[in-house]
């Protein structure tokens, strides 16, 4: 009777779940709908709480007292520029969670254990494990105290293929035969690595298929526990994340315009010998704030493009005060959200949104780019391989085929840069160098307040 | 296969069919939401560490179980906690021409920090 109502309870949180996700699908309905989720969380922990099996609660009490010690400033002190980082970190809990708990299950069960199940107890170690530590790694490169500069060497693809292909092995060996600790231990420990030598050769500027694909991981991993416990709504709650992440991950792969395998093992980001166009004999023009400000001042659209250097900068509160004072000029602001702007899918939106712009005036790159042709000013922060038209034009370029925003398009383009250092992928951008652009130097902060002293004088 | 298997098979193929149904109609505009969502819930595998902690088989199951759960816990509540605090943060705003309200938020913050 006990399970029964235990089971039930299951089934409602699992609902919620459901109904908290789709939620998601409206700004202005989300936050009630995960609350409820978060409901859901609560009976399924209470739930387990009353399980048969559960004696003692010492242990119990001290992880979750510890758990939630340092889960709260986790949730309540990050700020938005963090968020990749921070994200990273909750899958590498998650699969760490699930790693844990598939070791716990082998260690008594081995002897008895069904092949479906082991098969089901394999997955969910070997994924949970390179989970852990590439999730570590990518917080690491996002954190950057790893570099975020791909790391590569000569044989790095064969010598991650047989990696993969022994692991495998193991993984195969063990549904056959799994009584074999040593096999177990070995494939786990292989998968650690597996974890660590995948991402190390991916770039930042390539963060954001890795998180996401990270977050696919960890959900199948969980999925993969809640087969090998008998568990469905672990079954369930693993596939809704494994779907998420995936579908994110070919989401972000479209928009940058490469497949999977050229993202995992293709080391974009070293300084390619292809047909980089030479910038010798183009000069830049350059601009003052003050001739910026009239720009903007008397502009009756200007599209905002933002890119990770504003929140390198941590621009985006004085972006939301110069897009203000246009308003209050009589212009209109948009705000052009590529989708691998930043280092992970979304990352611009909630930046602006925690700066409190409202999210009306956030559009995706689909929506806005017809709109660039009747804007007045273009006005770049920070962002680079997303505006540059050799991605349309130039065969050679590494980017090419890439979606871009049309900011060429707008009457004028004004791009705020630190300096002519090429970004991240190395390579140079052709908007710089367009007649119609100019380029405001310095950093993104320190050059939007002067816009913004400017724009109050005009 | 037992039949339970395939039971949590069905389970899972039509969960995977939800998820995808449900998630690509997620706007871009919450992906990022979308991520620390699914993470917090997907730290309902709690649910199996609390079983390891608690179940008294032994030391290695009971510690193993406490750090799981303690992982867990992190990601359950963390996950939640800033879920709820980005989605309060997007808010639709007036269409206003020209009346805006004075910004106050940090005007002396970007004084300070213009060189």
């Amino acid at each position: 009777m006990r399970d029964t109502i235990i089971q039930l309870v299951y089934l409602a949180s699992s609902v919620l779940f459901i109904l908290g996700l789709r939620s998601l699908t409206k700004a202005d309905s989300a936050r009630r709908g995960m609350q409820q989720a978060a409901l859901g969380m609560l009976f399924a922990i209470i739930a387990t709480l009353a399980q048969q099996e559960i004696v003692r609660y010492d242990w119990i009490a001290a992880g979750l007292i510890i758990g939630t010690i340092i889960g709260i400033p986790l949730g309540v002190m990050v700020p938005m520029t963090a968020m990749p980082q921070r994200i990273a970190i909750s899958h590498m809990f998650g699969a760490l969670a699930a790693t844990l708990v598939g070791v716990a299950e082998y260690w008594l069960h081995s002897t008895d254990i069904g092949h479906a199940r082991m098969g089901a107890l394999g997955f969910e170690v070997l994924f949970g494990s390179l989970t852990v530590t590439g999730s570590f790694m990518a917080f690491g490169k996002l954190q950057e105290i790893i570099t975020g500069r791909p790391v590569t060497y000569r044989g790095q693809n064969a010598v991650n293929l047989t990696l993969f292909a022994v692991t495998i092995g193991m993984f195969v060996y063990l549904i056959v035969e799994p009584a074999s600790p040593i096999v177990f231990y070995t494939m786990m420990g292989l998968a650690f690595l597996i974890g660590i030598f995948m991402v190390l050769p991916i770039g930042g500027a390539d963060m954001p298929v890795v998180i996401s694909l990270l977050n696919s991981y960890a959900g199948l991993a969980s999925s993969a526990t809640g087969f090998a416990i008998g568990n469905n709504v672990l079954i369930i709650a693993g596939a809704l994340d494994g779907a998420s992440g995936f579908i994110l991950s070919i989401i972000m792969s479209k928009a940058m315009n490469r497949s999977f395998n050229n993202i995992l093992f293709g080391a974009f980001g070293t300084v390619q010998a292809a047909s980089t166009k030479s910038a010798a004999g183009l000069s830049v023009r350059a601009i003052s704030a003050e001739d910026a400000a009239i720009q903007l001042a008397y502009a009756k659209l200007v599209i905002v493009v933002p890119g990770y250097g504003m929140a390198v900068a941590q621009a985006q509160h004085v972006v939301r005060e110069l897009a203000e004072l246009i308003e209050k000029h009589g212009g209109e602001v948009k705000y052009a959200i590529h989708p691998v702007a930043g280092r992970m899918p979304g990352h611009m939106n909630v930046l602006l949104a925690e700066a409190d712009v409202p999210y009306d005036r956030l559009y995706d790159m689909d929506e806005i780019n017809p709109e660039f042709d009747r804007a007045d000013v273009a006005l770049v922060i920070g962002a680079n391989d997303v505006v540059n038209p050799a991605a349309r034009t130039d065969p050679g370029s590494p980017i090419y085929g890439m979606p871009i925003l049309n900011a060429d398009r707008a009457q004028s383009v004004i791009v705020l840069k630190r300096s002519m250092n090429p970004g991240f992928a190395g390579i140079e951008n052709e908007l710089f160098y367009n007649e119609k652009t100019s380029m405001l130097f310095g950093d993104a902060k320190s050059s939007l307040s002067k816009l913004v002293s400017e724009v109050k004088t005009v | 296969m037992t039949t339970t298997s395939v039971i949590q098979l069905y389970v899972f193929v039509l969960a995977a069919f939800v998820g995808y149904l449900v998630i690509t109609r997620v706007p871009p505009l919450l992906h990022t939401p979308l991520m620390s969502a699914t993470n917090a819930i997907s730290a309902i595998s709690l649910v199996g560490s609390l079983v390891a902690a608690g179940s008294n088989r032994g030391t290695v199951s009971t510690v193993l179980g406490f750090v799981a759960v303690t992982a867990a816990t992190i990601n359950v509540v963390g996950g939640f906690i800033i879920t709820d605090r980005m989605l309060g943060m997007f808010k639709r705003g007036e269409t206003r021409k020209g009346a805006a309200e004075p910004s106050q938020a940090p005007p002396t913050k970007a004084e300070r920090s213009a060189l």
